[in-house]
């Protein structure tokens, strides 16, 4: 054929149109009705768990001498609201799922898909322009809420924040924005993979649900089956509790409540274990600094973006080759 | 090859062992409205959707306004529109917006975008709806809005799947009624189509789908010329003695064959029209004409036609 054929390079950019479906996605989200709904869940969540953080440190004798008091905003709780960063582990998987489970088979089923890719755009373009615009929704969201916390926060406690606490609970929102990238991009895989919405959001709060409740007693069990205590030694105890921790790293819940504790807890200075003779020359409870704190979350993080990049990656490969008469 | 603007050269496309589209032959030229006609499952779809790149194919070359459809989607893209088979728009949002997302999909200027919504909307006649959602619209008033979404890219090329499908009589011939003034503005045109009663009286050339295999193609004529042995076929009334009409009738150059269908009813089957002569024929033989006309042959006929054939084995 033509020299053309041999040439194994597709003419023009594959993010033609990008900005196009972002602004559609974002459009289309930020009007849905799903929205209102999770506009309620949002000031629901962020009042109720301020005010109640307020209410615990107003009562505490510690106040005044507690040098990251703002920072106890987002980790202190009171029966029978769970702390506000605690809240977050599972309300943003569902924020993050609700949003993305029918982004590419809803496109399916309205019977636009064929319409949409007959435009002068690639299907790199839909699915990347889809990601985004819901992560950028995502984003919108969560940073309303922490906005709004902080502002009670400002009223409430009347001390201003100092310039470690505003850093430490700016790299708190960044921490849980990745974190809903992450089940964002697992609701975009399971909506590339199942025709049927429903299915997709089954599969996706069925994943959800196995790291939430099964994968602790999951991980800990595995870890007594493979690294049993048969003598008593602190030796075979240690390798079974780093087995136990490892495996429950595979879970992103456990990557994001580590984020949570190493970033809003100054004092934390390990996410694993350690003996005594490993803190030979610490001053305990002395917080550390910013940059610390952040080396020591950052395996974490990367390690969900990592598994976003994955998952991301993987819906690619599955929409790209996908027929498009269903 | 100028003038083609759409050739296919042995273009096959296999779903594992099953062979949708077979070594198909196709070429389209400028300015022309070509219908691939076929039943349902006979490789119609997946033959457009390997026109406009959206599926690969598995052998074979094609070339859509010029371009590679494998290497080259974005140009053909540009330049042809492709009404689906039961097009589906974003129900919450109004016609406009969805077009307007279109348009910006298209890497079209704001200012360009509204001229050619406009223009688009008032030539498919649903300006007065444009603001209101989709999902108010009636299946007719869809398909016009499909038209009007293609038309927002000044195509060169349209290719519509089944476009007639779901539309009542009436819509069904208003809608070709706009294929036709398309075509006339200069917009090649390929449609399919199964409803073949409805597509002959728009396509100027019409290719017939059987399992993968564009078994005929041509003019409408030219395909009853092929299976049916002539063109036309005259049916006359006359009372009188039946032999001699019909030996006499058998004797006019261009006649192909002449058929005693019941008392004073003949059918005639010739390579031109042969009205006038026949005519002349009958009152010469002193008897009395009182009807006389030409019986338009349709696909169906054709189709079924071919079809027995293929089933049967040749008729001669």
């Amino acid at each position: 054929m033509a020299p053309e054929n041999r040439n194994k390079v597709r003419e023009g950019s594959p993010w033609r149109g990008l900005g196009a479906v972002i602004t559609k996605e974002m459009a289309d989200n930020l009007t849905s009705a799903r929205m209102r709904i999770l506009e309620i869940l949002i000031i629901l969540t962020a009042v109720g768990t301020g005010y109640s953080a307020l209410k615990q440190l107003s009562s505490s004798t510690a106040q005044g001498q507690d040098q990251f008091l703002f920072l106890k905003l987002f980790t202190t709780a009171q029966d029978p609201l769970p702390a506000f960063a605690g809240f977050l582990g599972f309300l943003v998987p569902l924020i993050a799922i609700s949003l993305a489970f029918d982004s590419v088979n809803g496109e399916f089923s309205r019977r636009t898909i064929s319409r949409v890719l007959s435009q002068p755009i690639y299907r790199d373009a839909l699915l990347l322009g889809k990601f985004l615009g819901e992560f950028f929704t995502l984003a919108l969201v969560l940073s309303a809420i922490w906005l709004l916390v902080f502002g009670i926060g400002l009223l409430g406690l009347g001390i201003p924040p100092t310039g470690a606490e505003v850093a430490r609970s700016i790299l708190f929102l960044v921490a849980t924005i990745v974190y809903g990238g992450f089940w964002m991009a697992l609701a975009l895989l399971f909506s590339t993979l199942f025709n049927q919405s429903a299915t997709a959001a089954l599969a996706s709060i069925a994943v959800w649900l196995f790291f939430t409740v099964f994968w602790g007693i999951l991980a800990s069990l595995l870890a007594q089956g493979l690294k049993p205590i048969q003598y008593g030694f602190l030796d075979e105890a240690l390798a079974q509790a780093k087995l136990q921790l490892v495996l429950s790293r595979i879970s992103p819940n456990t990557l994001f409540a580590e984020t949570t504790i190493g970033l809003l807890s100054p004092a934390v200075r390990s996410l694993g274990l350690f003996l005594p003779f490993e803190l030979q020359g610490a001053v305990l409870g002395a917080p550390l600094p910013v940059g610390q704190s952040l080396l020591l979350i950052w395996p974490n993080l990367t390690g969900m973006i990592a598994a976003t990049i994955v998952l991301f990656a993987l819906s690619y490969i599955s929409f790209q080759r996908r027929e498009i008469r269903t | 090859m100028a003038d083609n603007i759409i050739e296919t050269k042995d273009l096959t496309k296999k779903y594992g062992d099953f062979v949708a589209v077979d070594s198909l032959n196709l070429s389209v030229k400028r300015g022309e409205v070509f219908g691939l006609l076929g039943p349902n499952g006979a490789g119609k779809t997946t033959t457009i959707l390997m026109l406009l790149g959206l599926t690969e194919p598995t052998a074979g070359r094609v070339k859509v306004l010029g371009f590679n459809p494998v290497r080259q989607p974005l140009s053909i893209k540009s330049h042809a529109g492709y009404i689906p088979d039961q097009v589906g728009f974003y129900d919450e949002l109004t016609a406009r917006e969805n077009l307007i997302y279109i348009a910006r999909l298209n890497s079209l200027s704001r200012q360009e975008s509204n001229r050619r919504i406009d223009e688009a909307l008032e030539k498919v006649g649903l300006t007065q709806v444009a603001d209101k959602t989709v999902r108010t619209y009636s299946r007719g008033m869809r398909q016009r809005l499909g038209v009007a979404d293609v038309l927002i890219k000044n195509p060169q090329l349209i290719i519509m799947d089944e476009p007639t499908q779901g539309l009542d009589p009436e819509l069904a011939r208003g809608f070709l009624e706009l294929i036709r003034e398309l075509a006339n503005s200069g917009i090649t045109i390929l449609l399919s189509s199964h409803l073949l009663y409805q597509v002959q009286e728009v396509c100027d050339r019409v290719g017939l789908f059987h399992q993968g295999h564009m078994v005929l193609e041509g003019t409408v004529t030219a395909l009853a010329q092929k299976v049916l042995g002539a063109g036309y076929h005259v049916r006359l009334r006359a009372n009188g003695t039946k032999t001699t009409y019909v030996e006499q009738l058998r004797t006019l150059p261009g006649v192909v064959d002449v058929h005693f269908k019941e008392p004073d009813l003949y059918t005639l089957v010739s390579t031109k029209d042969l009205r006038s002569e026949a005519a002349r024929v009958i009152v010469n033989a002193g008897g009395k004409l009182t009807s006389l006309d030409i019986e338009n042959l349709s696909l169906d006929d054709i189709y079924n036609s071919y079809f027995e054939e293929v089933k049967h084995g040749p008729r001669k």
